[in-house]
């Protein structure tokens, strides 16, 4: 599986990442070789393999109802780029 | 004071030998002379720690200390510490400060480790030789020219160049235990789930597990005592008791099975580290351990696998810094659009914006299957190849690395060069399993690690067979002369 | 042509836990922007979810209500897309292993036959926060109080035929969610809110028409509406020749008409995959059977007894068990009278609904409680007071001027029995009024109201109404 810049541009926009025109060709060739190395995977027969998403075979655990959070809305957003009356602020939302 | 291990200043701390303001002081000074040449640290909290050191040498004067209490420590910086800077190596969190402390900070300033600070670290934990970091790569004690590995090479640099007696690190695919090897320091990577992930900045979150880092295995069984344990906040936290550590590092290891992977040691191996880890498992067979050769045929499947996993679920992990509520925000976004790309196109370096890339292609539609559900099966493949072995031998024994440390910039414009590094130790983040890696000698004039792998859970046996190889070698003690 | 219309529901219910989903921070709405927000709620680095097990409980409720499968095994998955109202860049829901599996429901239709509509599934996820758009200098504010909400998300199959199948099944789920006590309902605050996919076909066609969704109806009369203008929307655009195209919609309240979303346009690639941080759902015997043993009384199936077991008609034992603080209170008033069960469905139905709406109040506010409006009818049973009197004492009682007997005696209400005194009245009357006497002696019948009336009204409506008729039409004679 190879990469084209178009593909590369594509990608970069579902991951919301701005990359430059220049850098597009690098990431091009860098992608079509990490796939080329993920393909190896293909030559196995996983047929009837169960997927294993978790290392430990445990069951979620449930916590109980109960509200324990106190308010700490000044504490987070001592840290926040742009803030106003309690709320974040970002360009205008269109929907 | 520098050159003892935990286990000896504890000691000499219970002794009344020197305070524990004493001993950070001495850290704090070493840091300061040595760190400009390592880079190991991003932040040193020296007022703080002395602070915390004080309150470390009251609590002794109360009957109240325990074996790491007034012992100073360095934490990754991929650990959030409530106050203080927590960057994960990235300009994504140059100035986030963290409203919080991970469980593994939060149990060891229980226990009363004290905090030097925060070491450098590959950018959100996505590299094997320290350069992908924001903060500029660390150098390794060993040879300033060469990498420290990574990504907790700040962590590794900083225990065998005696900035720190010990530290925390975080594994995800080798991260503990590669620049353990390169480092030649000891560092153990747990069973997934046995130490609490929250607090500790995702990457890939079904493989990371933080660990200790130290000289010795006996320092590592005191640290992981103390960052062990269940913890409510993390879905995936195992609830079992956390045996004590250091009660079982002298068993003797008559009658062990050592089982010696031989993918571990084909094509790829160097050979002068093939060498090392030779004499390190007959050094083994003299200490009554029997060995055994196995196979664990996925192995080659690993790195594939990997790099299917990894990057797909740190697209996803890495999606919430977005310029809104923290983290860098680029300026004057036109849109929303912009504020999105634009911050986490300059917030996110090369590495880190590749990985997202591969991981956003895995799983985007019409892809999953073939990517993402295949390297899940394939996980069940090499997890079973395990299961097998461990059904034969009680540990599995080979090198860590398939080199010795590597030059700076040698492999930084080659990813998948790079990516090889962790040929041996990311089968392990695949199945869940314990790893640990020790130096054993030196190829070329730097470290070679051996890695030994458990059975889930069997942190303890791990230990266990590292120390006693420790306490008939001395690998673990050699420092490098310009940090002696 | 003639046309036939399709649509699926997707129902968002918000679970109505104390605390979040994944996390300890207060469910409750109205508070003051982003203070119930919390590390995990924000998404901060490092942070992760610990599932509530309230929310999986409600969940299993309403699978067990809807006859569904409850899932043994269920998993979390990450549904990921960039928003400022989703902290994560993901939102936690479920995807190939939903919580509920495949149920039902019966609706009743307008012509009183009923149909089975499908539910496909049910599933936990989080909601998102919410965005505002009043002027923060060309930019929006963002709460994310609402973040990590739990909610359950419903979702029918393409079973409904018209707007009005569409409220009716929207209608008869909120009722379900709400007897059930899993969700407040209430829709004004967004607790129960609803996505409507609408498509139209050639009448005998099998293939499904390319569809629309409407996004966040939040109301019955909205989901009616949007739904009508884009029937009729999507039916004039084919017959001008174009084409539906599949996409995300918007019904404006104000225009009662629904435009594309442009945040929308663009195909979403959700990349789903299983939640790494969670682990599997796995319920076992005791937790749903323990989930069953915690429903209350259905709807249905307390309608079906209400016929049963006091004998009311279909319409009034729908009506009365339109919610269970209703239908509690009306079994308290039978309960409390010891019978009469129409004489109580009347009442419950009428006058005191009536009040409860026209002061707007829920039955637990109520002024007059089961019994009180049991003493009242008891009066009525012992003729004390007519029915048309007794309107009166249940209007003074409303106001808290007491119970029925107290406004009674205190307003001199008693009913007249005494054939005497009745008898005197009548004499009064006719005395009063020969020429309609003559008259209705000459044959004229209808006058025999009159006399009534003018009886009732010079006693002050006090005289009993039955005795007021026998004895009338024995004096009229003469």
């Amino acid at each position: 599986m190879s990469l084209g810049p178009a593909e590369v541009a594509k990608i970069a926009h579902l991951a919301r990442l701005a990359i430059r025109d220049e850098d597009v060709p690098a990431h091009a060739r860098n992608l079509s070789a990490i796939l080329e190395l993920v393909a190896q995977m293909n030559a196995t027969n996983t047929a009837g393999v169960a997927p294993m998403a978790h290392p430990l075979d445990m069951a979620q655990r449930l916590r109980p109802d109960a509200v324990a959070e106190p308010d700490q809305r000044a504490c987070f957003q001592a840290i926040a780029p742009q803030i106003e009356a309690g709320l974040y602020l970002v360009p205008k939302v269109i929907e | 004071m520098h050159e003892k291990t935990i286990a000896q200043l504890s000691a000499g701390l219970a002794a009344g030998e020197f305070s524990s303001e004493e001993l950070t002081r001495a850290f704090l000074e070493r840091i300061a002379r040595f760190n400009p040449r390592l880079n190991a640290f991003i932040t040193v909290t020296a007022e703080t720690a002395l602070v915390r050191a004080r309150a470390a040498d009251q609590r002794r004067q109360r009957g109240e200390a325990g074996p790491l209490t007034g012992v100073p420590i360095a934490h990754k910086d991929i650990f959030c510490t409530e106050g203080v800077r927590t960057s994960c190596g990235s300009r994504m969190l140059d100035r986030f400060t963290a409203p919080y402390d991970a469980t593994v900070v939060e149990k060891l300033n229980a226990a009363g480790a004290v905090m030097l600070g925060k070491t450098n670290m590959d950018e959100f934990a996505m590299g094997s030789s320290n350069e992908t970091s924001f903060y500029g790569p660390v150098r390794n004690p060993w040879d300033l020219e060469a990498v420290p590995g990574g990504s907790s090479g700040g962590s590794a640099a900083a225990v065998v160049g005696r900035l720190a007696p010990g530290a925390t690190g975080t594994d995800t695919g080798g991260s503990i235990r590669q620049p353990a090897a390169l480092c030649g320091i000891t560092g153990l990577k747990p069973t997934y789930g046995r130490v609490s992930r929250w607090g500790m900045i995702a990457y890939a979150s079904s493989l990371d597990q933080g660990g200790p880092m130290a000289r010795s295995a006996e320092d590592c069984a005191l640290l992981l005592g103390a960052m062990a344990g269940f913890d409510p906040r993390d879905s995936t936290s195992a609830d079992r008791p956390v045996p004590d550590y250091a009660a079982l590092l002298d068993r003797p290891l008559d009658g062990l099975k050592i089982g010696l992977p031989k993918e571990y040691f084909g094509e790829g191996l160097d050979g002068a580290v093939a060498q090392v880890v030779e004499e390190a498992i007959t050094e083994y067979r003299k200490l009554g351990a029997e060995t055994v050769e196995i196979s664990l045929p996925n192995s080659r499947l690993a790195i594939p696998a990997y790099y299917v996993i990894a990057p797909a679920e740190c697209s996803s992990n890495l999606a919430r810094f977005d310029g809104v509520r923290y983290g860098h925000r680029c300026e004057n976004p036109k849109d929303l659009l912009d504020l999105y790309t634009r911050s986490r196109g300059e917030g996110f370096g090369a590495e880190v914006t590749r990985r997202i890339l591969v991981g956003t292609f895995a799983l985007s539609a019409g892809y999953y299957d073939a990517y993402y559900l295949k390297a899940q099966q394939i996980r069940r493949l090499i997890s079973d190849d395990f299961q097998r072995a461990f059904q034969q031998v009680d540990v599995i024994a080979g090198p860590t690395s398939p080199t010795v440390a590597f030059k700076l910039g040698e492999k930084v414009d080659d990813p998948i060069t790079m990516y090889l590094s962790d040929i041996y130790t990311i089968a392990v983040n695949l199945a869940g399993l314990p790893g640990l890696s020790l130096p054993v000698g030196f190829a070329t004039g730097l470290p070679v690690g051996l890695q030994l792998i458990g059975d889930y859970f069997a942190e303890d046996r791990l230990l266990n067979v590292a120390h006693r190889y420790q306490q008939a070698t001395d690998w673990h003690l050699r420092a490098p002369a310009a940090f002696a | 042509m003639e046309w036939e219309t399709v649509i699926g529901l997707e129902i968002h219910a918000q679970l109505a836990t104390k605390s979040k989903i994944f996390s300890g921070a207060s469910t409750a709405y109205g508070a003051a922007p982003n203070t119930q927000a919390c590390a995990i709620d924000l998404g901060l680095p490092g942070v992760l979810p610990v599932l509530n097990r309230e929310a999986v409980r409600m969940a299993a409720m309403l699978g067990l209500a809807i006859g569904a499968e409850v899932a043994r095994r269920s998993v979390f998955a990450r549904k990921n897309y960039f928003y400022p109202d989703l902290p994560k860049g993901y939102q936690i829901s479920q995807y190939e292993l939903p919580v509920v599996q495949k149920g039902q429901m019966a609706i009743d239709l307008d012509d009183g036959s009923s149909k089975v509509i499908g539910i496909t599934r049910a599933h936990l996820e989080e909601d998102a926060g919410k965005s505002l758009h009043e002027d923060f200098h060309g930019r929006s504010g963002i709460d994310l109080n609402r973040a990590g909400t739990p909610l359950l998300e419903i979702v029918s199959e393409p079973d409904m035929r018209s707007a009005r199948e569409a409220v009716a099944y929207m209608k008869k789920l909120h009722q379900l969610v709400v007897y059930l006590g899993i969700c407040d309902g209430n829709m004004q605050e967004g607790s129960f809110r609803c996505d409507a996919n609408v498509s139209v076909r050639p009448k005998g066609d099998s293939k499904f028409g390319t569809r629309a969704e409407i996004k966040n109806l939040n109301s019955f009369r909205f989901v009616e509406r949007a739904i009508e203008f884009e029937i009729e929307r999507q039916i004039d655009l084919i017959e001008s020749g174009g084409k539906v195209v599949q996409e995300t919609r918007l019904y404006d309240p104000d225009k009662g008409e629904t435009r594309s979303m442009r945040s929308k346009e663009e195909a979403n690639d959700y990349r789903y995959f299983p939640d790494p941080d969670l682990l599997p759902l796995v319920l076992d015997d005791a937790f749903i059977d323990a989930a069953r043993a915690a429903l209350p009384e259905l709807p249905d199936a307390k309608k079906q007894r209400f016929m049963e077991q006091y004998g009311l008609s279909a319409y009034d034992a729908s009506v009365l068990t339109t919610s269970r603080e209703l239908a509690g209170h009306y079994e308290a008033t039978v309960a409390a009278l010891g019978g009469e069960p129409k004489l109580c469905a009347n009442w419950v139905m009428g006058d005191f609904s009536a009040f409860l709406n026209k002061d707007n109040r829920d039955i637990a506010d109520s002024p007059v409680d089961a019994a009180q409006l049991a003493g009242l009818l008891r009066r009525i049973q012992d003729r004390t007071i007519s029915g048309k009197i007794a309107k009166e004492v249940f209007e003074a009682m409303w106001a808290g001027e007491g119970d029925a007997d107290a406004v009674i005696k205190q307003r001199g209400l008693r009913q007249i029995t005494d054939t005497s005194a009745i008898e005197k009245v009548i004499d009064d009357v006719i005395a009063a009024n020969p020429d309609q006497l003559a008259q209705y002696r000459a044959g004229k019948d209808k006058l025999f109201g009159f006399f009534v009336g003018q009886v009732m009204k010079l006693s002050k409506g006090k005289a009993n109404p039955q005795q007021v008729n026998d004895l009338l039409v024995e004096k009229l004679k003469g």
